[in-house]
């Protein structure tokens, strides 16, 4: 196509253009959103809680993966000696035990150190006054170094082969359970993270729609006065990640209020435990990642509606 | 030439069949009316010129330029070089006569300092110069047509196309408006004129092709 010289000056090389054009649009977009404060606002709240809920979810997981992982010497096995097996067999038991690979560490607990355990902390001291002999056998406390259910269990097994050991117990129900409910938990986050994800692309979708319906008229101009696609498409991109944005911030900032909100009655129950464990927020960089993620969620709805609503009438004569 | 129009034939999806083997040519720098009853196929024509519509048969020529050879992606970068009025003016009505008037500049990626000059330049020629700040629905009809005429020729178009450009206005207005166009065909825009307004289109003096049931007369 021909073009006039004076057509061609003023205008500026296409990747300057182009630039100057996305900075206006962003921040155009930006200033519309802050324009209809109420409506914005809303929007802006649901899709907080759309991602606020998995995110509360990913720090309720963390949380329980560092108690866990502060379970300290847990779980324990305990070893209960027979009662018959010699002193010496005994000691030459421990320093088995000692040797294992998996031993982090062991307690020995001697008949009579439990006898006078039990005198101390019950208030049966007079029935095993009226017994004839100690009725508790010797028993070692051992600390596991793995707490994988799997090497627990061979430990356990190879303890109960000695002829001194009269029986081994490790709770290993409850273990197995509490780091099934843990992948369980790590599970539901996934799910909910993205059931909620496809909620937050379709509320942005209809929102975009929305502005796209509003807009119908100017869309069908620019595009007749020589506005590309992209140029059309641009300022929804935009809200749409503006949207992502704010819907990052808010379910931010959500979920920092529930642990402000949750850590006073934690510390009461880690205090219980003797423990002082405060809960733990998202660090800097899984924070900005969520910022990131949320933003490409707004991008992505915003692009999908762009997608199917922006087929234009043209209608105009 | 500016406009070929070769054997050009439109039919609908519908089978309405709205323009028939219609040939002719405006020359670069003529003004011409087109004309015809509503319905004879003018706004058809005007379509396939900015490229709204694709002509089934035949070959439609703009600035030496085939348009059946055209890609969608390529068809902003052809409106860019014609201006066009309606008859309802299509202002946008969220924003004032200086945004409406700068948006092609905008689009065609201007420079700020350039739009400002520009834009003054072309309201300054349809006499609205104090009006930069008002919005369209502060003003008066023939003010919003010639809202409409700045945008479209902000640009510097070499071809201008207008739909029934005086069909809302008042003889005194018609008149105005129609000066204007001539003013722009004195400077070597080409231009064309749906109109039904017979008696400015008699006394103007300038070439009609009349359109009945699509097919020229």
């Amino acid at each position: 196509m021909k073009t006039s010289g004076a057509t061609t000056s003023g205008v500026s090389s296409g990747g300057r253009a182009w630039l100057r054009n996305h900075r206006n649009i962003a921040i155009g977009s930006l200033v519309d959103l802050l324009k209809n404060r109420i409506t914005s606002l809303m929007t802006v709240m649901v899709l907080g809680i759309a991602t606020g809920l998995p995110l509360l979810l990913y720090v309720v997981l963390i949380n329980v993966l560092t108690v866990t992982e502060n379970f300290d010497g847990d779980p324990r096995i305990s070893i209960y000696m027979n009662k018959e097996a010699a002193e010496e067999d005994i000691e030459s038991f421990l320093t088995i035990v000692e040797k294992h690979p998996n031993t982090a560490g062991f307690h020995y607990i001697s008949p009579e150190e439990a006898l006078l355990d039990f005198q101390l902390h019950s208030n049966f001291s007079d029935v095993l006054n009226s017994l004839s002999s100690n009725p508790f056998p010797a028993v070692v406390e051992l600390i596991p170094r793995d707490t994988d259910s799997v090497k627990l269990r061979s430990q356990i097994i190879e303890m109960e082969k000695y002829q001194e050991v009269d029986m081994v117990v490790a709770d290993l129900a409850w273990i197995e359970r509490l780091f099934g409910f843990i992948s369980l938990a790590k599970s539901i986050v996934i799910l909910l993270g993205l059931m909620l994800g496809l909620g937050v692309l379709l509320i942005l979708g209809n929102t975009v729609r929305l502005s796209i319906e509003n807009r119908r008229s100017e869309i069908e101009v620019v595009k007749l006065v020589g506005g590309t696609d992209g140029f059309v498409r641009r300022p929804f991109l935009y809200l749409g990640f503006w949207y992502g944005v704010g819907g990052g911030i808010s379910a931010w900032l959500l979920v920092h209020v529930c642990i402000l909100f949750l850590s006073g009655p934690v510390e009461l129950i880690a205090q219980s435990y003797r423990d002082d464990y405060a809960l733990v927020g998202l660090t800097m960089i899984e924070s900005l990642s969520f910022f990131a993620l949320s933003s490409i969620l707004g991008l992505l709805g915003s692009a999908l509606a762009v997608r199917k609503h922006l087929r234009v009438s043209e209608s105009l004569f | 030439m500016m406009i070929l129009f070769d054997n050009v034939s439109k039919r609908y999806p519908s089978g309405k069949e709205a323009l028939s083997d219609v040939s002719f040519g405006i020359q670069t720098g003529e003004m011409a009316f087109l004309t015809g009853h509503s319905g004879a196929g003018k706004s058809t024509l005007m379509k396939l010129v900015i490229l709204l519509e694709r002509a089934t048969k035949g070959q439609v020529v703009i600035q030496d330029i085939n348009l059946n050879r055209i890609a969608a992606k390529h068809i902003p970068v052809i409106r860019r070089n014609i201006g066009v009025i309606f008859q309802n003016h299509q202002l946008l009505f969220d924003r004032n006569v200086f945004e409406n008037v700068a948006l092609p500049l905008y689009i065609a990626g201007f420079q700020h300092r350039e739009v400002g000059r520009r834009v003054r330049a072309a309201l300054s020629k349809v006499g609205l110069t104090r009006k930069e700040k008002a919005y369209p629905i502060s003003l008066s009809g023939g003010e919003q047509q010639r809202v409409g005429i700045a945008r479209a020729v902000v640009n510097r178009p070499p071809l201008l196309l207008a739909d029934e450009p005086t069909g809302n206005l008042d003889p005194a207005l018609s008149e105005e408006v129609m000066n204007l166009f001539l003013q722009f065909n004195q400077v070597g825009v080409t231009v064309l004129i749906a109109s039904h307004n017979q008696e400015l289109i008699s006394r103007l003096n300038k070439r009609e092709i009349r359109l009945h049931e699509g097919r020229l007369l």
